[in-house]
């Protein structure tokens, strides 16, 4: 059997791919991913039209996109998350059909239950054998945890991998399994590695960020979840991965130790599990080279699925057994419903991730965010986009005060110790415009660009053109 | 009671919307060093809106101005003074006539602005080789100044010293202030420690200068506010050995005498007068001592 075609177009015909079928990619590559603007050049050139691309994120790298869309190759979107051109161009209404966004845990939800039809799906693999084995700890792509594309290709008709680094088989570790592919494709290169991961994630030094971060770990201490066993997850950027550095401290005083630490895995999340701070790293997402070598060497350190990380039709999911997350907001309102779909003119910058997913299935789900940014509000009386309910949203943390929901009045109790300047959001949000002023209303908004499906399947927001 | 005294740039908005959030005693908005010559009046136009506009809740504000043969001296008390800081910080001071002429201006300004006059106090920055040697008659030159600084980079160039982080080349000048400020009855504050990444040199440093009996420091970092405030706090063993020799002393006044034991060691009234300081400190600062919970 052979599985290996000699080039890309030749995969694509032999998938049997047609005009209206959907086609997906993961992200792992982020924005030094050359796959997808590979793949959607060759479907172009040989005149596949009609298609929806199903991509769990989308990044600047991707701007070619626009012009498929333009010439109506691509006529359907649907991802978790996307930033830059493409989204700017959403956002003023380049395609007639709304994206579709779902979260980290909703699509894979979607893809197992059939919900979401992938007729062929690329699948770009650091490293590869002929027969399909794949990774992504080798290779000079190397991006880490392929866990995004494991649903895909279980579920997908056709799976089609590309690599620029083929192995003798059989390949080991296997990310993706031979018994999952039908084709395999050697191209010169995947991607730049500048662009996938970051060399160091850095710690912030911003005053402001590390004032919500310090606040944010005493509302961990006092929740009463911080004790042997906690599990954890925050994200790669600003306050939230501050939030390690006081969390340290904390832990080791207390003497505990944390059964794992979760998501989008980041050097520090690393030092973490070398301490002996967790006993396990789940990780669905490498941010950062510290973590591709981690996951590679580390026996500790394990790659999960999607499926696994946040599904909602799993029968489990490690999600729902996570203590406390940590997330961030562009804006978020007096019901503690969550925006991270658009920034405050309503324009598309990002989309929910594992935001709605780690939020519903944490014992304590925090945002933390700076209370005014530039000359805006963060605290608001309705976000422009209903990210993550508020239902699933403990607490916010800003850097002049912290407020919970009063739906949990334990926490609540909890805190009354903490020496934290505690407030209702309602004055969070009278003080955030102490300093900005009131925001003029919100924007009216042209016809409908996005649907947000949150992780259940229905529909929660809409979000509307920025040309009216 | 100011322990720790944080620097932000005159000319940062975002610095100056958030200064208030560090913790800090007091903030000390700076129109002199941090701002270039080109920008001076937006600086003075922005610290003077950021004043009026903004709450600086539960911190100082003191406003640090240009040096008097920079001819900027003027116009930054013309914009200042009327706003009330709680300190005037000039800079470069080499003298007690500097003192006197800017003390003058402040009268005028605050006359013009039918404010009380000397309701505005001065905290002298020594930053000269004169200027420290001055420090005894800058302290007593007029009753507005309420406390010296010391500012050891300029001090350290004047001198054509070699800057290091132990310090040793300022050990007079900080004893020589701290003499001259005390001597004359007011506060004294230390230069700020200079790398951003030290927490344990920071420490360290902030312990030496209370040790040398500097009333607070100031900080050029955020992160080092905490460090400060800590070591010029009393700690809780402080606190509850103040309160045994407040106790033990009421009894050696009760039996006619001056002196008494405490621990093997004596109390006399030098002992005292330092228990009645860090139990005034305390207080001031809501702490409490163990045993009196």
């Amino acid at each position: 059997m052979n599985k290996m075609t000699s080039t890309l177009g030749e995969a694509i015909r032999l998938a049997g791919l047609r005009d209206g079928m959907t086609v997906s990619f993961h992200h792992h590559l982020r924005n030094g991913d050359y796959v997808l603007n590979m793949v959607m050049a060759e479907i172009a050139a040989q005149g596949i039209r009609d298609l929806t691309v199903q991509a769990s994120s989308l990044f600047d790298c991707h701007a070619p996109l626009v012009d498929h869309i333009r010439s109506g190759v691509v006529t359907g979107i649907e991802t978790d998350y996307m930033n830059g051109y493409i989204a700017k161009s959403i956002s003023e209404g380049v395609m007639p059909r709304p994206v579709v966004f779902r979260s980290h845990g909703g699509r894979p939800a979607a893809i197992t239950s059939g919900r979401v039809h992938i007729d062929v799906a690329f699948i770009a693999a650091p490293a590869a054998d002929k027969m399909g084995n794949a990774n992504g700890v080798d290779g000079p792509a190397a991006c880490g945890s392929l866990g995004y594309a494991i649903p895909d290709s279980r579920f997908a008709d056709k799976v089609v991998i590309l690599t620029d680094f083929l192995t003798d088989y059989p390949l080991t570790p296997a990310s993706i399994e031979e018994t999952d592919v039908d084709f395999v494709v050697k191209v010169d290169s995947i991607g730049d590695p500048k662009g996938i991961v970051s060399g160091t994630t850095r710690m912030t030094r911003d005053p402001v960020a590390l004032t919500i971060a310090r606040y944010a770990s005493r509302v961990i201490q006092f929740s009463g979840l911080l004790k042997e066993g906690f599990s954890f997850q925050t994200g790669a950027g600003g306050a939230s991965l501050a939030v390690t550095q006081y969390l340290k401290p904390l832990m080791k005083d207390l003497g505990i130790t944390g059964s794992f630490g979760l998501g989008g895995i980041t050097g520090y999340l690393v030092d973490m599990l070398k301490e002996g701070y967790f006993k396990r790293l789940m990780d669905v997402q490498c941010f950062d080279l510290q973590a591709v070598e981690s996951i590679k060497a580390n026996p500790l350190h394990h790659e999960v699925s999607a499926v696994r990380y946040a599904s909602p039709l799993a029968k489990s999911a490690l999600v729902d057994s996570l203590d406390v997350v940590v997330l961030g907001a562009t804006q978020i309102d007096t019901g503690f419903n969550v925006n991270v779909h658009t920034d405050s003119g309503g324009y598309i910058t990002g989309g929910s991730g594992g935001h709605s997913d780690t939020a519903a299935g944490a014992k304590l789900s925090m945002i933390v965010a700076p209370l005014y940014r530039a000359r805006l509000p963060i605290v608001v009386d309705k976000v422009l986009c209903v990210s993550t309910p508020g239902s699933t949203v403990d607490v916010l943390v800003t850097q002049r005060g912290v407020a919970v929901n009063p739906a949990n009045t334990q926490l609540k109790d909890s805190l009354k110790a903490s020496g934290l300047p505690l407030y209702e959001i309602e004055e969070l949000k009278q003080m955030a415009e102490s300093y900005t002023g009131t925001p003029a209303h919100n924007r009216p908004m042209g016809r409908v660009v996005a649907d947000v499906e949150y992780r259940d399947g229905s529909i929660i927001d809409h979000i509307g053109s920025v040309i009216r | 009671m100011r322990r720790s005294m944080l620097f932000i740039p005159g000319n940062s908005p975002a610095m100056l919307l958030n200064a208030d959030i560090h913790q800090a005693d007091a903030v000390i908005l700076d129109l002199e060093d941090a701002v270039s010559p080109s920008e001076k009046d937006a600086a003075r136009i922005l610290v003077r809106n950021a004043i009026s506009a903004l709450k600086f809740k539960g911190t100082e504000i003191i406003v640090r101005v240009n040096p008097l043969d920079s001819g900027y001296t003027r116009a930054d008390l013309e914009n200042m003074v009327p706003l009330n800081p709680s300190l005037i910080m000039p800079t470069k001071v080499s003298g007690a006539d500097d003192i006197r002429s800017i003390a003058a201006m402040m009268t005028q300004i605050e006359g013009a602005n039918g404010q009380e006059p000397g309701a505005v106090g001065l905290m002298p920055l020594l930053e000269t080789a004169e200027g420290v040697l001055n420090a005894y008659a800058i302290a007593k030159a007029d009753k507005r100044v309420k406390a010296l600084f010391l500012g050891a980079e300029d001090l350290t160039s004047d001198l054509q010293a070699i800057r290091s982080k132990s310090s040793q080349e300022i050990f007079y000048a900080r004893g020589q202030i701290v003499m001259a400020a005390r001597a004359a009855g007011v506060d004294v504050y230390d230069t700020p420690f200079t790398d951003v990444n030290d927490d344990d040199g920071m420490a360290e440093d902030a312990q030496f200068a209370r040790a040398l009996g500097f009333t607070g420091k100031s900080a050029i970092s955020p992160r080092h506010v905490s460090i400060i405030n800590e070591v010029f706090s009393p700690s809780l063993k402080d606190i509850d050995y103040a309160r045994e020799v407040m106790a033990v002393i009421e009894e050696a006044k009760r039996l006619g005498k001056g002196a008494i034991s405490l621990h093997g060691k004596m109390v006399d009234k030098p002992i005292v007068d330092r228990a009645r300081r860090v139990l005034e400190a305390a207080r001031a600062l809501g702490l409490g001592g163990a045993k009196h919970e």
